[in-house]
């Protein structure tokens, strides 16, 4: 008995008008108008949790806007989101324009969006209208979706830089590479061991998707003391193996500072206030490496 | 996706799009040689993946709006996340608002009744409703906005629960 033949998918032409590659095709062609408009995106990622990815992306958003560039900033962790309180703007409100949703200001003139801003109370989950029992299906498609939209309908002008801040998890960093190539990646470990290892990673999916102009920001490097002497934290060195082994550049050496932690958790970034500290002039320095690469302002 | 007709070797068309409110959703399809119909039914996780891509079954009405997708499917969001772009005063009553939104093009009024209706939308969606309803006045050359036109442009453009 031979089986029935008949036209596949590909072997038809037309699209019964219900229009979904249509739409597809639409929300691309969105997300590349707004990004015409963005000079140098700069993704700060790391795949590993803690290592401070947040603050850093905070403080070097605002010191870029200090330096005079036009600064954007999404926190694409929208489970954790922090980008918006350590910024100053947790508390603003979003608006509706003609060119898209405006975002709210931040320190130094930093335009955010962040869940955060979108979200009732301070203390809730994440959670969305739907089946519940079978969010496992759909929950990653509806995140992928709004972070879609955090990027391609804020009505971000013209900007020289649009940070974005990825969450931990290389599957977080596949995601954003799904909807935009980073001009910059910037790639946060510390010296601990544990951290390396899973950076490794990171690095390498970085690699693989041809993104060259990457910088390790090595985090937590030594503890500043308020006389500005620095002690060791960690007894490894992590940070530096893992430059050789990835054959990339160290841009940033940042040490722990509880000044700067407890002044960029509360809304005011630390390198903005503080210029002159250990951790402001290596945030400072940083900003003129990003300045100086692909899409920078001084490339 | 596209449904074949196999008797006829075409591809059927998208007829019709019905969503009952239990999460599952109706698309009629129909063969335009034949005329035979088929109606896909989708359960509401099948209804949730597809309304999680950001696309509509059958095509949309209206262009995407800004954060459409993330303002119909998030859950315990903040009321005032938006300005009230929406706060408009009745055109009845002076001053005449015969000036535009900020968020809509051209020069659409809205009836004391109408805002009333607008100001009950909730604030998190308010503001892409308005713009929906608005966009829909202009196309269709209405001055001003009043229920009725309201009842009209949700039922020209299938907007459930708007």
């Amino acid at each position: 008995m031979s089986a029935r033949r008949f036209r596949t998918y590909h072997d038809v032409e037309h699209d019964t008008a219900s229009g979904i590659l249509e739409q597809v095709v639409q929300q691309r062609q969105r997300l590349a108008d707004r990004l015409a408009s963005i000079r140098c995106i700069v993704a700060v990622l790391s795949g590993k949790g803690g290592v401070g990815k947040s603050a850093i992306t905070a403080n070097l958003a605002a010191v870029l806007a200090a330096r005079g560039a036009r600064v954007g900033a999404v926190d694409a962790d929208l489970n954790g989101p922090s980008l918006a309180r350590m910024l100053g703007a947790a508390e603003g409100r979003l608006g509706d324009g003609a060119a898209g949703v405006v975002p709210a200001a931040g320190a130094a003139g930093v335009r955010v969006m962040s869940m955060e801003l979108l979200q009732g109370a301070a203390d809730a989950p994440l959670r969305w209208q739907g089946p519940e029992g079978d969010a496992f299906i759909w929950r990653g498609t509806a995140e992928a979706g709004t972070l879609r939209e955090f990027i391609a309908d804020v009505d971000w002008g013209e900007l020289d830089y649009l940070l974005i801040d990825v969450p931990p998890g290389t599957d977080k960093i596949a995601r954003l590479l799904d909807l935009v190539r980073p001009d910059q990646t910037l790639l946060v470990t510390t010296p601990a061991d544990i951290a390396r290892r899973v950076v490794a990673r990171s690095a390498r999916l970085l690699r693989e998707a041809g993104l060259e102009s990457t910088g390790i920001i090595a985090n937590m490097t030594a503890y500043a003391l308020p006389d500005g002497t620095l002690q060791p934290l960690f007894t490894t060195d992590g940070a530096r193996t893992l430059a050789r082994e990835s054959n990339l550049q160290i841009w940033a050496e940042l040490p722990f500072d509880p000044a700067f932690a407890t002044a960029t958790d509360a809304g005011e970034p630390y390198a903005l206030a503080v210029p002159a500290s250990t951790v402001g002039t290596a945030i400072g320095r940083l900003a003129e490496r990003v300045e100086r690469a692909p899409r920078g302002r001084n490339a | 996706m596209k449904f074949l007709c196999l008797p006829c070797d075409r591809v059927m068309n998208f007829a019709e799009r019905q969503v009952p409110g239990d999460g599952t959703l109706a698309a009629v399809f129909s063969c335009a040689s034949c005329g035979h119909e088929m109606a896909m039914l989708t359960n509401p996780m099948e209804t949730q993946l597809v309304s999680s891509l950001g696309v509509r079954i059958g095509g949309r009405p209206v262009p995407e709006q800004p954060f459409e997708q993330t303002r119909s499917t998030l859950a315990g969001t903040r009321d005032d996340a938006f300005h009230d772009s929406v706060a408009l005063e009745p055109s009845d009553n002076p001053p005449p608002t015969t000036e535009a939104s900020p968020l809509t093009p051209g020069a659409v009024r809205w009836s004391h009744d109408a805002v009333e209706r607008l100001a009950r939308v909730p604030g998190f969606v308010r503001g892409m409703v308005k713009r929906i309803y608005a966009e829909w006045a202009a196309e269709h050359g209405v001055v001003e906005i009043t229920p009725e036109h309201m009842d009209r442009a949700r039922s020209d453009l299938g907007l459930e629960g708007m």
